[in-house]
C-alpha cells in the first residue's frame, strides 16, 4: 500500500472508524493519524474528514468476522477505552490480521495486538471495580449516580445495573466523559449531558448515608489495619464519589463545589434533549 | 436504642466472620421484587474496609444476647458488653436501604444463641420470610446455621438463603472441648452433613422440576480460626481437603484470632493475630482449589507448618527439582500450574499463544507471567528462562528477597544473621 501523509477525522462512532478502515483499503492509503471531530491539531498534513456510512462500517465488519467472531466485540471494547491513539491502534491490528489471517489471534504477546489486550483488561477491571463501588442516593424514589471512570464504562455497566435495578428509575452520570445512562420502566438509554447537579439529600437519604458509614467504620477489625491492602484492592481515584469516603458533616454528596440542585437550569439534557426528570420516564 | 447504635453493636460483634462473598449464586431481576444476584459468578465486592477486606454483605448479627460461653468469642455469656437484637422490620428495611444505593450486594445474618438454637433459628427464618416476602428482596443473602438447631429449620432456613453456613471455629474436638464447652464436634458436622445432601437433592430436583424448591442453591462454607489453638498448618489442610471433598464446601475460611479476652488457655491479650500465617493457608487453599495440588504435597510430617518467608508453591517447587525445569512450548496445562509465577489465567495465554510459534522469554511476559519467579523453573525452547544458573540456595535467597518487599517487616526481626539460609 502507497505511504500517503493523511490525517482522517471521524466523528467518534465505532461505525466511524470502521468507516475509515473502508476508505483507507478502497483509497489505497496508509493514515498517519485517526483523530476525532475536533481533536485534529493544525498540520501540514492532508485531513480528511472521512464520513460514517452504514454500508461501509458494514463491509468491513463482515470481512473480521469471517475471520473471527471474536473480533468485532474486542474492537468495540477497545474503543470504549482510555488506550492513547486506540483509533490507530485499532487500525495496526485489523491491517496485521487482514495480512497474516485469524492464525494471527493466537499471538497473544504481539506487540500489535496485546497492548489491546492489556487495554481491554484494565477495562473489565475498571467496570467490575464500578460494579461494586458505585454509589446511588434516593431523590424522590428515583436513583442516581456519579462516576469519574477513566474509560467509557457507561454501556458495560448498563447490563448489570438495567438488571439489579429492573424495577426501579435510575440515572448514572459518567463525569469523565459527560454522558448519562438513563432507565426507566425497562428501557434504557445512554446520552451525551455537558453539565449536571445533583440535588442535596434529604433526611432519610442522609440517614442511610450516616448507618452506611458507621457500618462502614464498625466492620474493620483496627488489629489487622492495612491500608495497602485497602488501597491496592480499592484505588484511591475511586473513593470520591463513595459515600463512605465523604464527610459526616457535608449535607451534599461528593462534587458539592460545582454540583447543585440537578432540577435547576443546569439540569437540562445536552443533545439528548429534555429534561432529566422527563427523559427518565421515556 | 436507635438504629444507629444497634448497627454498631450488632456489626462489630459480627466483624470476626470473615466470610463475605455473594459468589455462586445466579438469579436475574423479578418483576415486582428488588435486586437479582446476577452480577457476576464471582461475587462483587462494594468496598473495602481499613483491614483490607471486602465487603460485599451487610454483616450483622441479629442478637448478640448469647447463652454460651465460648470462651475466645466477644459475645460470649460472661463478657461484660451491651447486649441487643434488631427486629425484623428493622433489619429487612435496613437491607432494602443500602441495598438499592448499591452499597450492598445482600445480607449476612448470624446471630448468637438466644435462648436455644432452635428459637434462634425460627427468629432468623422469621427476620428472613419478611425481607423476601413482604419487602420483595431478590438479593444474595448468607444465612448461619446454627449448630444444635433441628434439621426442619436448618431446612427451612436454606430455602430462603443463598448460601448457608456452619462455623467450626475450632479445628479439633479438644480445642472445641476446652475453649467452647457448649459445642460439640457432632453438633456441628450434624448440619453440615444436612446441607451437604440438601443442596445435592435440590439440585437433582430442580433437573426433574423448574419449579422445584431452591435449598441453599450457593452451597455451603465455613470458619476456621487460626492460632487460638494449637493445631499445627498441616492438620487445618487436611481437615481442609476433607471438607472440600467430602462435605462439597464451596469455601473453607480461616480467620487469624484476635486476641479478645484474658484467658490461660488462650494466647495472650498483647498477641498480634498471625496474619502471615492465615495469608499462607489461603494461598495453599488456592492450590488447592485451582491448581491441582493435595495437602499431602504441601506438607508432611517432617514440616508440619508453611515457611513464613516464602510461599508455599515455591516451597513445593524447592523440594521438587525433579520436576523442574518445565519447558513452556511443550509442557501440558497442569504441570504449567505448578510453576511459581504461572497462574490459571497465564497458563491458559500460554497454551493459546504457543500454537502459531515458540515462545520466548520475552513473550511470558506481556503473557502475564511472573518471570522474577518462573525465571528459575522454566525453560523456552530448551532455553533456560535466566542467564545465570543458580544453586538451590541461590534461588531460594532470590525468591526470599522478593517477598520480603510484600511482608510486614516485623516477620523478619527474629531472624538472626546467623541463620542458614536454605
Amino acid at each position: 500500500m502507497a505511504w500517503r501523509e493523511i490525517i482522517y477525522q471521524y466523528d467518534g462512532s465505532f461505525d466511524g472508524l470502521l468507516s475509515c478502515i473502508y476508505e483507507s483499503y478502497t483509497q489505497k492509503e496508509r493514515p498517519t493519524a485517526i483523530v476525532c471531530d475536533g481533536d485534529a491539531e493544525p498540520c501540514f498534513f492532508e485531513v480528511r474528514t472521512v464520513a460514517t456510512v452504514r454500508a461501509h462500517a458494514e463491509r468491513v465488519s463482515r470481512s473480521l468476522r469471517r475471520l473471527s467472531p471474536d473480533v468485532i466485540p474486542l474492537l468495540r471494547r477497545v474503543h470504549l477505552t482510555c488506550l492513547p491513539n486506540k483509533e490507530m491502534a485499532i487500525y495496526r491490528f485489523v491491517a496485521k490480521l487482514y495480512r497474516e489471517g485469524p492464525r494471527y489471534l493466537t499471538r497473544l504477546s504481539d506487540d500489535a495486538y496485546q497492548p489491546l489486550l492489556r487495554a481491554v483488561h484494565q477495562l473489565s477491571t475498571e467496570v467490575e471495580h464500578l460494579r461494586g463501588f458505585l454509589r446511588f442516593s434516593v431523590f424522590d424514589g428515583m436513583l442516581g449516580a456519579e462516576i469519574e471512570p477513566k474509560n467509557r464504562v457507561l454501556p458495560l455497566l448498563r447490563g448489570h445495573f438495567c438488571d439489579r435495578c429492573y424495577n426501579e428509575t435510575f440515572f448514572i452520570y459518567d463525569r469523565t466523559h459527560r454522558e448519562a445512562l438513563l432507565y426507566a420502566n425497562g428501557v434504557s438509554r445512554i446520552v451525551p449531558l455537558e453539565s449536571f447537579e445533583i440535588a442535596a439529600p434529604d433526611a432519610e437519604e442522609a440517614d442511610y448515608r450516616r448507618l452506611w458509614k458507621r457500618f462502614y467504620d464498625t466492620i474493620a477489625i483496627p488489629e489487622r489495619e492495612n491500608p495497602k491492602r485497602r488501597m491496592s484492592n480499592m484505588p484511591k481515584r475511586y473513593w470520591g464519589t463513595m459515600t463512605e469516603f465523604q464527610e459526616e458533616s457535608a449535607e451534599a454528596p461528593p462534587a458539592a463545589e460545582e454540583a447543585r440542585r440537578f432540577r435547576g437550569s443546569g439540569g437540562r439534557l445536552g443533545r439528548g434533549g429534555g429534561r432529566l426528570d422527563h427523559a427518565a420516564t421515556v | 436504642m436507635e438504629l444507629l447504635d444497634k448497627l454498631t453493636i450488632l456489626a462489630d460483634a459480627a466483624k470476626y466472620d470473615a466470610a463475605c462473598t455473594s459468589s455462586g449464586a445466579r438469579r436475574g431481576h423479578v418483576e415486582g421484587m428488588i435486586g437479582s444476584t446476577s452480577s457476576s459468578i464471582a461475587g462483587c465486592c462494594h468496598t473495602f474496609s481499613a483491614d483490607g477486606r471486602c465487603v460485599t454483605l451487610l454483616k450483622v448479627l441479629l442478637s448478640n444476647d448469647c447463652v454460651y460461653d465460648c470462651k475466645y468469642c466477644v459475645n460470649r455469656r460472661s463478657n461484660d458488653v451491651r447486649r441487643t437484637s434488631f427486629t425484623p422490620k428493622e433489619l429487612a428495611e435496613l437491607t432494602i436501604g443500602f441495598y438499592r444505593r448499591n452499597y450492598i450486594e445482600g445480607l449476612f445474618l448470624s446471630s448468637a444463641v438466644l435462648g436455644s438454637p432452635d428459637r434462634t433459628t425460627e427468629l432468623m427464618i422469621r427476620t428472613l420470610s419478611l425481607l423476601r416476602g413482604e419487602y420483595r428482596f431478590n438479593g444474595y443473602i448468607h444465612a448461619k446455621a446454627i449448630p444444635g438447631a433441628s434439621p426442619e429449620l436448618v431446612y427451612q432456613l436454606g430455602l430462603l438463603a443463598d448460601r448457608l453456613s456452619v462455623n467450626i471455629e475450632l479445628p479439633s474436638e479438644a480445642s472445641l472441648k476446652s475453649l467452647a464447652p457448649n459445642k460439640t464436634k457432632r453438633a456441628i458436622l450434624a448440619p453440615m452433613r444436612q446441607i451437604r445432601y440438601g443442596v445435592a437433592e435440590s439440585k437433582a430436583e430442580l433437573v426433574k422440576y423448574r419449579s422445584a424448591p431452591r435449598f441453599a442453591p450457593a452451597g455451603q462454607s465455613t470458619q476456621l480460626i487460626v492460632g487460638a489453638s494449637g493445631e499445627s498448618d498441616r492438620h487445618i489442610l487436611n481437615l481442609t481437603e476433607s471438607l472440600y471433598g467430602q462435605y462439597r464446601l464451596k469455601r473453607v475460611f480461616y480467620s487469624a484470632y484476635v486476641p479478645v479476652v484474658e484467658n490461660a488457655l488462650l494466647p495472650s491479650l498483647d498477641t498480634k493475630p498471625p496474619l502471615l500465617r492465615e495469608h499462607r493457608l489461603y494461598q495453599a487453599d488456592w492450590l488447592l482449589r485451582f491448581y491441582g495440588f493435595r495437602a499431602c504435597e504441601l506438607l508432611d510430617e517432617a514440616q508440619p507448618d508453611f515457611d513464613p518467608r516464602l510461599d508455599p508453591k515455591c516451597c513445593w517447587a524447592l523440594r521438587h527439582p525433579e520436576f523442574f525445569p518445565v519447558e513452556v512450548n511443550r509442557a501440558d496445562y497442569e504441570t504449567l500450574l505448578r510453576v511459581p509465577g504461572v497462574g490459571v489465567v497465564s497458563a491458559k495465554r500460554i497454551l493459546v499463544a504457543r500454537r502459531t510459534g515458540p515462545l520466548h522469554a520475552d513473550d511470558l511476559r506481556k503473557l502475564g507471567v511472573v518471570m522474577k519467579r518462573a525465571q528459575y523453573f522454566l525453560t523456552c525452547s530448551g532455553q533456560l528462562a535466566t542467564p545465570l544458573r543458580l544453586s538451590y540456595a541461590g534461588v531460594m535467597a532470590n525468591l526470599m528477597a522478593i517477598e520480603r518487599a510484600a511482608l510486614p517487616a516485623a516477620q523478619f526481626e527474629q531472624l538472626s544473621l546467623f541463620d542458614r539460609v536454605g
